[in-house]
């Protein structure tokens, strides 16, 4: 038997969102096997159900040609399968030793450090790791830490190993130690499942799965395909319909970022040296993973973080320094990219939500009191504008679908602003009638000249939307691109840190 | 005030500060091992006050120390059950969970003391107290003696339940998984452990240990039980957590400090020295401020303390 792994027709959702949809795929004993995709097209969720942190719907997973069924990671850990999480597991506080015997059958009642210390150290040897393990994980280097993510996997003597992706937190040399590593535990015949939308991680693997939007695009043998054809497969094909917008020929520069340096939170630079121009009657769409700086840019730009260096310059005035409502009372609107952390109140009705941001302004209150009857005329007309279909306007926008969320966002965005208009990952999660409402309202902002700057990891969006596109990667400015009829493959190829 | 300073006196008041605080330790050992295991429950006070009103009530009507001890635990340890219930299986807010827990269990005792335990005239019922069992040989060292072995066992038991208790947290794999648990319970849950199952566990034992330090405080050092008699002293244990950075033996420590005010304060105005006592009285409570304030800058406190686990989507 060949297929360590064997997925059929296995189907995921949470709640209305199909994340995994119809899901066919097998891992051959002893291969590096790459899930491929774009950030959302279900790579993960795929790998918590063969981990047993999730349960599917349907479908079936064949283990060494037994039919399986996970109701928990035990069940999976217990067959072998191992799983490196995205986002470290560990318990900061706690040795590395310690980290990695918890859960472990070595541990009987009494902790047995001296023999676990010995397996640890054999390990270390033996992929040539170099690791204190009395040294708390706190006190780690980020990298380091991974090391441990790789050595408790290693020593439940896993068969079957996932990492989903891995290289994420680190350095370029620390990743191509990782890839040794690899390499040396699929000589030992472990499996492997990376998860990345890397695309020099791709060509390092034996087989290719490449996944868009929950469903399995393609298998392929990463020797008899080539970087375009990846790309090509792993961004939409199926471009909308072109001809909504018409050119519009306004160029005075409304926003202009110069030199931008910031802060990302774990200490190194989220937007480095970046350079952008926003012109009336324009659109600018952001390619790129999430992740790459879009959100510190979008927050730099509304006054929430603090540039370390470089200017941002609204028409003719300085706001790099400016606060939040400063900037909000020069007529920028920020849609942000998680609508419920950032961009609303969940417990508050949509009357409160919408007034955020207004309830000061003298059109609805005077002396400190607010003018509820204005107030509710108010919000009323926004509700019946954007079709927010609510029980009434006093409802708890937590209670509302997502789509009716947005809007609630957009309204309130859309009234305020009067000049630009920041939107970061606005039709996230929407199904296609919202999302294409979004894109009609975005349009419309377009041709009454406010300068639109919108991040999206919907490649097909952008283009049918923006004027120009430039592509982000690790906070930077990858490219230009004319919006009219972009090279997808050269885009693609910028998103997963090539070279052109 | 240098007569004050006898020996006698002195000793008397660190054997009562042993004494005083073993209630302290037994309610702070349990009340750590739930906030280990990421659950704070605020309700220790109303377990301790179960403990208190069960234990005096089941000697009372059986005439078993014992079996009001027993009575004790398994009073708190049901309250305990609903706080896990609240927090774990429903994700409740503990904070609110454990100060509703503190008012019924202060309506309930009320209510069961005047229905229950009728005063005969003036005379309240009473019991006899628990004997002091005064420890062979040890008892007989020199200061020592006096004030650490010869008090009743339940001080004893107060006093192992630290090194118990430390060794039960660094030398054992539940201990390691304890410590996890609080920190980070993904990564227990993620090598394919209950985090619930834990969590229940641990927040039942804090439930067992107040209804412990409930019991000693009416049948361990009073011969009554009267209304609100815990009166304050759960929250102490909680205090003691926190400026016990949450490790035993520092709340060891910190419940000696605390217990140690308290002898203090009742020596001197036995003595009857002319100091104005409301501010003795006071002092354990300063001193928990100072303590907490000293605590904040460098607080070892579990990373995911209050916050209740879900996997997630």
């Amino acid at each position: 038997m060949l297929e360590q792994l064997q997925i059929k027709n296995l189907t995921k959702r949470f709640g209305t969102v199909i994340a995994n949809d119809r899901v066919t795929f097998d891992v051959r004993r002893g291969e590096i096997h790459c899930l491929f995709g774009e950030n959302g097209a279900g790579k993960s969720t795929l790998a918590e159900c063969i981990y047993g942190t999730y349960r599917s719907e349907s479908g079936t997973i064949c283990f060494n040609g037994e039919l399986v069924e996970f109701n928990s990671p035990r069940d999976a850990i217990q067959l072998g399968i191992g799983m490196i999480h995205q986002h470290f597991v560990l318990v900061p506080p706690l040795t590395v030793l310690e980290n990695i015997i918890v859960g472990t059958e070595d541990a009987k009642v009494l902790l047995n450090t001296q023999k676990a210390e010995n397996k640890f150290k054999e390990l270390c040897a033996r992929y040539e790791l170099k690791l204190n393990g009395h040294a708390a994980i706190w006190d780690l280097s980020v990298g380091e830490q991974q090391w441990v993510e790789i050595l408790k996997a290693l020593y439940l003597d896993v068969k079957f190993l996932i990492l989903d992706e891995p290289t994420a937190v680190l350095t370029p040399e620390e990743s191509d130690k990782l890839f040794r590593i690899l390499n040396v535990m699929k000589r030992q015949g472990i499996s492997i499942v990376l998860i990345t939308h890397k695309l020099k991680e791709v060509m390092q693997s034996d087989r290719v799965t490449v996944m868009r939007k929950g469903k399995i695009i393609n298998t392929v043998d990463t020797k008899s395909t080539t970087r375009e054809q990846l790309t090509h497969m792993m961004i939409s094909s199926e471009l909308a319909v072109q001809g909504l917008k018409k050119k519009i020929n306004s160029e005075s520069t409304v926003v202009q970022i110069k030199k931008l340096d910031v802060r990302g939170p774990r200490g190194g630079y989220a937007v480095k040296d970046l350079n952008l121009t926003l012109n009336s009657h324009e659109i600018v769409g952001i390619a790129g993973v999430a992740g790459n700086g879009q959100k510190e840019l979008f927050e730099t730009l509304v006054g929430i973080q603090s540039p370390e260096s470089g200017e941002v310059w609204l028409d003719t005035e300085d706001i790099t320094h400016w606060s939040p409502a400063e900037i909000l009372a020069a007529g920028v609107g920020h849609i942000p990219q998680d609508r419920y952390r950032e961009g609303l109140i969940g417990q508050l009705s949509i009357v409160d939500n919408l007034l955020l941001g207004m309830h000061r302004s003298p059109r609805f209150a005077q002396r400190g009191f607010l003018d509820q009857e204005r107030v509710r005329a108010f919000v009323q007309e926004q509700v019946d504008q954007f079709e927010i279909v609510a029980p009434s306007i006093d409802t708890v926008v937590g209670n509302l679908s997502g789509g009716n969320a947005q809007k609630v966002v957009l309204a309130r965005e859309l009234f305020q602003a009067s000049v630009v208009l920041l939107a970061n990952q606005p039709t996230r999660g929407l199904d296609i009638s919202i999302a294409d409402y979004v894109h009609r309202q975005l349009l419309e902002k377009r041709k009454e000249g406010y300068a639109i700057l919108l991040a999206s990891e919907e490649l097909d969006e952008l283009i049918k939307l923006s004027d120009r596109i430039v592509v982000m990667f690790k906070g930077q400015i990858a490219g230009e691109f004319v919006a009219d009829n972009p090279d997808l493959e050269q885009i693609g190829l910028l998103m997963a840190g090539g070279n052109l | 005030m240098s007569e004050f300073f006898t020996e006698t006196i002195v000793i008397s008041i660190l054997a009562a500060m042993v004494r005083i605080g073993a209630p302290l330790i037994l309610a702070a050992i349990g009340e750590l091992i739930a906030e280990r295991a990421g659950v704070i429950n605020l309700g220790v006070e109303g377990m301790m006050l179960m403990g208190c009103f069960l234990g005096f009530f089941v000697t009372f009507e059986t005439g078993s120390i014992l079996a009001g001890i027993g009575a004790a635990m398994v009073g708190a340890m049901l309250m305990s059950l609903i706080m896990a219930f609240m927090a774990i299986t429903l994700r409740l807010e503990q904070f609110v969970t454990g100060l509703a827990l503190n008012l019924l269990a202060s309506g309930l005792t009320l209510f069961w003391f005047r229905s229950l335990l009728k005063t005969i005239g003036s005379t309240q019922p009473n019991i006899d107290l628990l004997e002091k069992a005064p420890i062979p040989f040890l008892s007989d060292i020199p200061y020592l003696g006096i004030i650490v072995f010869s008090h009743n066992w339940l001080v004893y038991l107060a006093i192992l339940s630290v090194p118990i208790c430390s060794f039960f947290l660094y030398k054992t794999k539940y201990g390691l998984e304890l410590r996890c648990l609080g920190e980070n319970p993904r990564a227990i849950d993620m090598k394919g452990l209950s985090v619930a199952k834990r969590q229940y566990l641990a927040v039942l034992f804090g439930g067992m240990m107040a209804g412990l330090a409930g019991a000693f405080i009416s049948v361990g050092s009073s011969i009554r039980f009267v209304p609100e008699m815990t009166a304050g002293r759960g929250w102490l244990a909680i205090v003691i957590v926190i400026a016990g950075n949450w490790q035993p033996k520092w709340i060891l420590v910190a419940a000696l400090v605390f217990a140690f005010l308290e002898a203090f304060q009742m020596h001197v105005q036995a003595v009857g020295i002319n100091f104005p006592y409301q501010i003795l009285l006071a002092l354990p409570y300063v001193v928990a401020v100072i303590a907490l304030m000293h605590r904040r800058a460098r607080s070892r406190a579990p990373a995911s303390l209050g916050v209740a686990y879900s996997r997630g989507s």
